[in-house]
């Protein structure tokens, strides 16, 4: 006997309800407890019981007493996240329109970005740091660095971009066309509203992609390290709750942008609604 | 007022290719090129201290006698494939219940981005928050203790096997719940009814209809994981306490040993394998109409 759609509901429905919540505990649970252990009080340790609550582990983290350079990586990589993110956009967002004919080559460089996705980051890292050293430049997060971690964000901007236009109406480019717009003016007066939305999300994931990319990042930052390679290097070397206050700061980073994107993108869909817009553009394609 | 004409006029395939072309540059340079070099450094020499340009063999062959590398690769891929079948039962389970048991869009789509919000945040982070969960006195520990369970601390829970594999799936298995879910938020609910009125059971429907139209999602996820298992090094440094490697930790410890012509060796072989399990799952499903949409 099994459940209907309509109606009641059958056991298998409260059993698949219940594993949902168990992973979702799984998911969140080790993260939430290292959250409250960055409170940890003066001579607490790393696991519980709390021995009081203090901000000590966070003063620890910018006197810079116990830790390494915190504040230059983290530094160092805003302002990574937000070169990948600028460069992640502009470049995923031509390269998702263009995806729209078969232009020569389109199929090599589709695979070409498959492939980049899926090549394990270390060896990305080992191929671009031997280049450099085989150019005799020397390797930097700005250049090498930067570099290494395109070849991951880029693939995933693009594999956004064809799922935001696969509900792209092109109706509306050719009624700006008809009507006398240019190319410009149907790209940023038309394409870019209408695609904004997406937009946004490519920009998350570029952000957060570098921000928190460790593999890549290894062999290709040079001298100066970045915040996740900061963090690993702590993980060998500090035994105290810095670690873990560490941990709070990058992840509140983390969700600050991930609020800030899906709070625009929620902002953006809610106004179209409520004008009832034509240009939403979500409107599948006809014939589609 | 007369719009303006480009003053060069090009072809539209022509300019989809220079709209195309950033990409074409950024990917060349930084993946395209460095992989031709670690495939050509593969076959250097090594002279103790540096590479030497060279044209040899050896430290392929020095890489396929060696037992302790095959076993190695052995445990690297069964552990890509341990981890691989439970990311895919979950991933498939989890995605399930959002697809075909929630109703409302709105807690649908709140629900897959709870299951999404982690992949925004640091890997890192989430590895090691496993630290205090699994350690001697860690909270799991403190729990079966208190619930009577076991007397002594388990102490195989951190710094194991066991830890690496919790640490993988606890980071990987977003990879398959979102293509999974993807594949799933699009069958077309009519089909389902139709069977159900036709007299097939749960089971029935799940395998011959919900399995076969999901299988791109399957396979992406599949993708996914296996390459990053496959790739990875620092979970299974930190996570097993170093008593645990793997193919790209090895590799990594060449690097740091400056021994560049064996680590790119070691890699071309990684490489190859990936392709292959690639491949394979790319036989039996054909992805690109999934990714690109046509």
């Amino acid at each position: 006997m099994q459940a209907r759609e309509s109606g009641r509901r059958g056991l298998s429905h409260y059993l698949l309800a219940g594993f949902f919540g168990l992973f979702v505990a799984f998911l969140y649970g080790p993260m939430s407890a290292i959250f409250v252990l960055s409170f940890q009080g003066p001579t607490g340790g790393l696991t519980f019981p709390m021995r009081g609550v203090s901000l000590r582990w966070f003063h620890a983290l910018f006197s810079q007493e116990r830790t390494g350079d915190f504040a230059g990586s983290f530094t160092r990589s805003l302002l990574l996240a937000a070169l990948v993110l600028s460069l992640t956009v502009v470049i995923s967002v031509l390269a998702g329109l263009a995806f729209r004919r078969r232009f020569p080559g389109s199929s090599f460089l589709f695979y070409l970005a498959v492939a980049s996705l899926i090549m394990p980051g270390i060896l990305v890292g080992l191929g671009i740091g031997v280049t450099f050293q085989f150019l005799d430049i020397p390797t930097a997060w700005y250049s090498s660095g930067l570099g290494a971690q395109l070849t991951w964000t880029l693939p995933f901007g693009l594999l956004i971009m064809f799922a935001v236009l696969s509900r792209f109406n092109r109706a509306y480019e050719e009624a700006g066309r008809d009507l006398g717009a240019t190319n410009w003016q149907v790209f940023w007066l038309i394409v870019v509203p209408i695609l904004a939305p997406g937009i946004i999300g490519v920009a998350l994931f570029g952000f957060t992609l570098s921000y928190d990319e460790f593999a890549r990042s290894l062999l290709t930052a040079g001298a100066q390290n970045t915040l996740p390679m900061e963090i690993w290097g702590m993980t060998t070397n500090v035994t105290s709750p810095a670690l873990f206050a560490l941990g709070t700061v990058t992840t509140l980073v983390s969700f600050a942008a991930i609020i800030l994107s899906l709070g625009s993108i929620a902002l953006i869909e809610r106004r179209r609604t409520r004008r009832g817009s034509v240009a939403a553009g979500t409107s599948p394609a006809p014939g589609h | 007022m007369h719009p303006r004409r480009p003053i060069i006029k090009v072809s539209p395939n022509f300019a989809a290719f220079l709209q195309a072309s950033p990409l074409l540059v950024v990917l060349l340079a930084f993946f395209g090129i460095p992989l031709l070099m670690i495939i050509g450094v593969s076959f250097f020499d090594y002279d103790g201290t540096n590479m030497v340009p060279a044209f040899q063999w050896g430290n392929y062959v020095d890489l396929f006698e060696s037992r302790v590398t095959l076993s190695l690769y052995l445990k690297t891929v069964e552990m890509a494939l341990s981890v691989w079948a439970i990311t895919l039962v979950v991933g498939f389970t989890v995605s399930y219940f959002l697809a075909f048991h929630v109703r409302s869009i709105l807690w649908q789509m709140g629900l897959f981005l709870v299951c999404t919000v982690p992949f925004w945040t640091s890997n890192i982070i989430r590895m090691i928050s496993w630290i205090p969960f699994l350690g001697r006195n860690g909270i799991f520990n403190q729990a079966l203790m208190g619930l009577g369970v076991t007397r002594e601390p388990l102490e195989f829970l951190l710094f194991s096997d066991f830890a690496v594999i919790v640490a993988y799936v606890h980071l990987f298995t977003l990879f398959m719940i979102v293509p999974i879910f993807n594949s799933m938020a699009r069958i077309d609910r009519a089909v389902i009814e139709a069977a159900r009125d036709g007299g097939s059971g749960g089971w029935r429907i799940l395998w011959e209809i919900i399995v076969p139209l999901s299988k791109t999602g399957i396979a992406l996820g599949s993708i996914f994981v296996i390459a990053m298992v496959m790739g990875d090094f620092y979970v299974v440094n930190t996570m097993s306490g170093g008593h645990s490697s793997s193919v790209a930790l090895a590799m990594y410890n060449q690097i740091a040993a400056v021994q560049y012509p064996q680590a790119a060796a070691s890699a071309v072989v990684l490489l190859g394998i990936v392709t292959l399990m690639v491949a394979a799952i790319l036989r039996l499903v054909d992805v690109r109409r999934e990714l690109a949409g046509h």
